[in-house]
């Protein structure tokens, strides 16, 4: 599909296509195969079998009613299904469309993920299976957001999707992605590199829910890049099980008074193992960032990883990460780290992990909550993040999303 | 017997296997106050929360009889919506459970909560703080007025109140005696109120505000007087503890 992309980075993809990843299980690929027929593009979504509009609103996908979206990208395996914009100022379509449709797009590509980090994005390169392009023109801003589905329906498929996402100068663009499988118990592969160019004043939330299965393995690679006075939020949501993932989505603040915030709830039930963080950059003048966690295990492993440096003048970060371990065998590895390299900067990191206190269950108790009431309030408590700057339809949605997998959890 | 709302009777009480409370008997009839007075150590806190049913404290003999019901050996949330409630000295943080979230967890009515909720935070002055996180970050004064605020939605017939006026300035004390005036139903004619309350006072600032019928000195685990109120007070307050061990010892026959 992207052929006319310069040889360099398929040279540098194959250099590293057996490299492996500094985090994390290594996966085998050869176990997993592309699929050969794909389903036709579909003008309404709305069309699609009851079950797939179920599992995909599962993930924030609304297919029903479009009027809450202001655009919608929908790939079921290795092809795009569907792609529709209701909004004037928002581009939403198939990568490789876009990059027929503008030739300036092959300056953006690969230029925040590294070709090369490893032989999941070396893969995605080689063998590329479409991924989405959005983008918000200068000064637009949307009312309602766009939303993203990736879709795994076949056993044993990999999934390799490269998106771009590009908020110009002063625009506003809200992102909910939702990912998730046909199968409750097929394995597959989710390879997805996603790179974000976020211009000068441009905002841009994105909301990502992942409700794979048992069997899926995923490394998302991901980079953002933010310039002067941008704004980058990051909510990622991760209740259902899963058998291995493992991402570290890196932001780098280019431009002055660049802010970016990351919010993750990370649920392992036995059998998951997570390993995820957000690393965050700040290079230049009073950029500042929030990263802030929670993570819980009924049984499986979670490595919960935060990363802030400071490299210039009054910047300004501090990274939250709590972690509960509600029973089972499950463990929970919180790795803050800071760095600073000059004088002036305000770097700051709390962590903790436990398991629920009896005199907190105690005190709900008093109030004449059953302990399995009481429990649910703390946990539902532990879980509610709130989001400063998220549009208040948005986190509403959010929070509808990690109250409908609560009751798995307890 | 059938007179006493709640009635406990040779009560012992051990703490992580260490006997503290022995022989206690205490009876209360519907609508009246009681208060515990005691030196630092002497078991008064300790009762409070074995009444309330806190799993730590082992109820070792005796029993405890509410409304009828022997409650020796029902569960903490089972005593709590049986009607006994308890305004915690040192309440826990309890990380993204708000104010709000407690208080209606404290009403058991659906219908118009909101407003409820809303009305009661207005009246004990924390309307600022439904939002806020239960706990984070409150004075002490804030602490003693979300514990009432929470009582007053939960409506207990039995209220356990351990020193409401400690850690309180001078312009919270009249609020919280008007909260627990309030809870008590202090204004009420004797006959006609339902709500019972026990109360720890140290320095009884608080017999000001609420119509306490009877008053104990707890020494040693043990209660070794029992009496008016405002007389063991003023007992206390010109002789000391000291003297009331000494009374209590000469009329021990055994001591």
């Amino acid at each position: 599909m992207v052929e006319k992309k310069s040889g360099s980075h398929k040279d540098r993809a194959r250099a590293a296509s057996a490299k492996k990843a500094a985090l994390g299980e290594d996966i085998d690929l050869s176990a997993y195969v592309s699929s050969t027929d794909e389903q036709p593009y579909q003008s309404d979504p709305s069309t699609l079998p009851a079950k797939t509009r179920e599992q995909m609103l599962g993930a924030g996908v609304i297919l029903d009613d479009p009027s809450q979206r202001s655009g919608t990208f929908i790939q079921m395996d290795n092809a795009p299904l569907h792609s529709s914009v209701r909004q004037e100022g928002i581009e939403v379509m198939a990568v490789g469309d876009a990059l027929d449709k503008y030739d300036w797009l092959s300056d953006y590509w690969w230029q925040a993920v590294a070709v090369d980090t490893d032989k999941y994005t070396a893969s995605v390169e080689l063998s590329q299976h479409s991924g989405y392009f959005i983008r918000s023109l200068p000064g637009h801003k949307t009312d309602y957001p766009v939303q993203a589905c990736l879709y795994l329906s076949k056993a044993r498929l990999a999934q390799n999707v490269h998106n771009i996402i590009i908020a110009e100068e002063d625009s506003e663009l809200h992102i909910i992605t939702g990912c998730t499988t046909a199968s409750d118990e097929e394995a597959g592969l989710h390879l997805g590199v996603s790179e974000f160019y976020i211009k000068r004043g441009a905002r841009v939330t994105f909301t990502m829910i992942h409700n794979w299965n048992a069997e899926t393995a995923v490394r998302p690679r991901t980079a953002v890049i933010v310039e002067e006075d941008g704004l980058f939020l990051s909510n990622y949501v991760l209740m259902k099980p899963v058998r291995s993932l493992q991402m570290y989505p890196s932001v780098t603040c280019a431009g002055e008074n660049a802010a970016v915030r990351f919010n993750s709830i990370l649920v392992a039930a036995a059998g998951s193992s997570l390993d995820a963080g957000s690393r965050v950059i700040l290079n230049a003048r009073e950029a500042r960032t929030e990263i802030v966690s929670r993570a819980i295990t009924t049984g499986g492993d979670i490595t919960a990883r935060g990363y802030i440096e400071g490299n210039a003048p009054d910047v300004k970060g501090h990274l939250e990460c709590r972690g509960l371990i509600l029973g089972g065998k499950g463990t929970i590895y919180a790795i803050p780290e800071l760095k600073g390299t000059l004088a002036g900067i305000d770097l700051s990191h709390e962590a903790a992990v436990g398991k629920i206190a009896e005199e907190e269950v105690e005190y709900l108790m008093a109030r004449g909550l059953t302990r399995d009431e009481a429990t649910a309030t703390i946990v539902r408590g532990f879980l509610r993040v709130d989001i400063e700057g998220l549009p208040p339809f948005l986190a509403a949605e959010l929070q509808r999303a990690v109250e409908a997998s609560e009751r798995d959890i307890m | 017997m059938g007179d006493f709302a709640l009635s406990i009777e040779q009560l012992g009480v051990a703490v992580e296997g260490r006997q503290i409370l022995r022989g206690i008997n205490l009876q209360m009839k519907l609508g009246e106050t009681h208060v515990l007075f005691g030196p630092n150590g002497s078991g008064k806190t300790t009762l409070l929360m074995a009444i309330m049913g806190f799993p730590r404290y082992q109820i070792t003999e005796g029993k405890i009889i509410f409304k009828g019901t022997d409650i020796t050996r029902l569960s903490l949330d089972e005593r709590a919506r049986l009607g006994i409630g308890m305004s915690f000295q040192r309440p826990p943080v309890v990380r993204g459970v708000k104010t709000r979230d407690m208080v209606a967890a404290c009403l058991k009515e659906q219908d118009g909560e909101e407003q409820r909720i809303n009305e009661l935070a207005e009246r004990v002055n924390m309307a600022d703080f439904l939002d806020r996180d239960i706990n984070y970050g409150f004075s002490g004064g804030e602490i003693k007025r979300s514990e009432l605020m929470q009582l007053l939605a939960q409506k207990p017939e039995l209220t356990l109140i351990d020193e409401p006026e400690s850690g309180v300035d001078l312009v919270n004390i009249s609020l919280i005696g008007e909260l627990l005036n309030s809870l008590l139903e202090k204004d009420c004619p004797l006959v006609d109120r339902t709500c019972m309350g026990l109360v720890i006072t140290h320095t009884g600032h608080i017999l000001d505000y609420v119509n306490a019928r009877t008053g104990y000195v707890m020494c040693d685990g043990v209660i070794g007087c029992e009496g008016d109120p405002h007389e063991i007070l003023a007992t206390i307050r010109e002789k000391g503890y000291e003297e009331c061990i000494q009374c209590f010892l000469r009329r021990t026959p055994s001591g």
